[in-house]
């Protein structure tokens, strides 16, 4: 599909949304109250003035950039250290034996049940936020870095070790490039996984960042400031995952995308 | 044995396989012994091509030779010394892809010479001059999935001949190309191949192809346990013609003479359903 019709066709589907849920809630019917309560729906005006006030006051951008920082703080943290053991463990078969019941039980754990005992730990500023990150950022980055490692291509091995390549040299051009494919395979959803971190910690005990602000609005009935804070939140996110599209292709540039047939012949 | 390096003259082969016999263990219990009682002397600019049916082991000798495997009985010799570990003196070309996915041709060739320390512009500057013998100049910069197999053939060939090897294993490196490049490739091959004379072992299920680019074709039975069978001298004229030399009627006559002996283990290899490949 060509371009300049899909964006519009995008741009009619939030439009048409945005309409229908003004019609019922904003315009009187025949009993001269709209169809659904605005206190329960609140209306799209609403929200979009609620949220226009929030970014000229300039309250918004505190809580934004709270929440950027934590987010952007677990993803660093959780990749370095998914990278580091994937790497380790991958390389040294006797600690993934061992440790493989151990890593199989953290990682069905559901981390929200984490989230008080690290604001107990880190108190109620961005650490326990970004600890809770962590641990979601951690596993997905360890796992496919433990994989890419795993599953290098024999082939591609064996002519790097005919080549004469040492130890050193092994990791440096063939099993880092091979784990940082996997890797950036899993950036969307890692990134993705940090932000929940992040809004998740601060919804549950915080004094700033969106989730805060959303659990402010609920705690007072205020559905605009809810949907203003969602609407943010998922701004937001197409935001950071442009971005981590954009570095991802630049890192990626190698790999041959869906699209490109390889020449012939 | 340990030969002193005074003794070796010329006449040392670059390889020198002695009884050697490869077994696999088999998941799930038992073996498979993939060739045993294999004599085979390569000479120092020696270019030997090894023919023989499916599944016949073929590239089992090559990894014993590339060190890749180690044989279970008998002994592999490299110029006189007896290889332990992997064959530093060798160049490999495989049948698959090798090259490294995320390096673009021009590193792929020049990483090559990272193992011997060369400074990494030196290799540059080295590896764009290999580019060029084998055609691709102007393909340096592509990423081998925008380069078509016979390109990738060639940055190999280029990988492999760049760090100088005194010897060239290959495994049906050409096996996956189709009827004309592999022509192309084959003339490539031999006119990069008469600069020096390196030792080759080429294993390839391609008679003609054999025939066209060897000194000495070897002929393998069908496997499992599969041996040597003959062991036949090409002497046709170089530089050669991969195209032409087919018409030649010299080149008609070896072919119907090992011919004789391959035939029968082909079908021997497809009475046992394709050669019963481990």
């Amino acid at each position: 599909m060509r371009r300049a019709p899909l964006i519009a066709m995008q741009v009619g589907v939030g439009l048409a949304f945005l309409i229908l849920w003004h019609l019922l809630t904003a315009v009187p019917m025949a009993g001269g109250k709209p169809l659904f309560d605005p206190f329960f729906f609140s209306t799209p005006l609403d929200v979009l003035l609620r949220t226009w006030k929030d970014l000229v006051s300039g309250e918004l951008w505190y809580h934004l950039g709270i929440t950027l920082t934590e987010t952007v703080l677990a993803f660093a943290f959780g990749a370095i250290g998914g990278i580091a053991f994937g790497f380790l463990f991958a390389r040294r078969e006797i600690l993934a034996n061992v440790f493989d019941p151990y890593i199989k039980a953290a990682n069905a754990l559901p981390r929200v049940v984490l989230a008080p005992i690290f604001a107990l730990w880190f108190g109620l500023g961005i650490w326990s936020k970004v600890a809770l990150g962590f641990t979601l950022v951690f596993f997905i980055v360890f796992f496919n870095v433990y994989q890419g490692v795993r599953e290098v291509s024999p082939v591609v091995l064996a002519n790097a070790r005919m080549l004469g390549m040492n130890e050193r040299q092994l990791l440096r051009h063939v099993y880092w490039p091979a784990a940082l494919t996997w890797m950036f395979s899993s950036l969307h959803t890692s990134v993705g996984f940090a932000l929940v971190g992040a809004v998740v910690g601060e919804y549950l005990g915080a004094s700033a960042g969106l989730g805060y602000k959303i659990h402010e609005a609920e705690s007072v009935f205020d559905v605009t400031g809810v949907f203003s804070g969602m609407l943010v939140l998922a701004i937001f996110v197409i935001v950071i995952d442009t971005f981590v599209t954009a570095i991802e292709k630049r890192l990626t540039v190698w790999r041959p995308s869906s699209g490109t047939a390889t020449a012939q012949g | 044995m340990h030969a002193p390096a005074e003794v070796r003259g010329t006449d040392t082969p670059a390889v020198r396989l002695s009884q050697v016999a490869i077994t696999f263990a088999l998941k799930g219990g038992g073996t498979y012994q993939a060739v045993r009682d294999i004599n085979l002397s390569v000479g120092a600019n020696e270019f030997v091509a090894i023919v023989g049916p499916t599944g016949c082991g073929k590239s089992t000798l090559l990894n014993a030779a590339a060190g890749l495997l180690k044989p279970s009985a008998g002994g592999t010799e490299i110029f006189g010394e007896r290889l332990t570990g992997l064959n530093a003196r060798a160049g490999y070309l495989f049948q698959q892809d090798a090259l490294m996915p995320w390096k673009t041709a021009v590193d792929n060739v020049a990483v090559a010479l990272e193992p011997k320390g060369v400074p990494r512009a030196e290799a540059l500057a080295r590896g764009r001059e290999w580019l060029g013998r084998v055609g691709l100049a102007a393909f340096a910069d592509r990423y081998p999935h925008m380069l078509s197999g016979g390109q990738r053939k060639r940055v190999a060939l280029a990988q492999m001949l760049i760090r100088n090897p005194q010897i060239l294993l290959m495994d049906e490196p050409f096996g996956p190309l189709d009827a004309q490049t592999r022509q192309i490739m084959g003339n490539l091959l031999l006119e990069l191949w008469a600069q020096d004379r390196k030792a080759v072992m080429f294993v390839t299920h391609d008679l003609e192809e054999a025939i066209a680019l060897a000194d000495r074709v070897v002929v393998m039975s069908a496997g499992p346990a599969a041996r040597i069978v003959g062991d036949y001298p090409v002497s046709l004229p170089r530089p050669r013609d991969i195209a032409e030399i087919r018409l030649d009627p010299a080149f008609h006559d070896i072919h119907k003479a090992i011919w004789a002996t391959l035939r029968v283990e082909v079908q021997k290899a497809y009475a046992q359903g394709e050669g019963g490949k481990a």
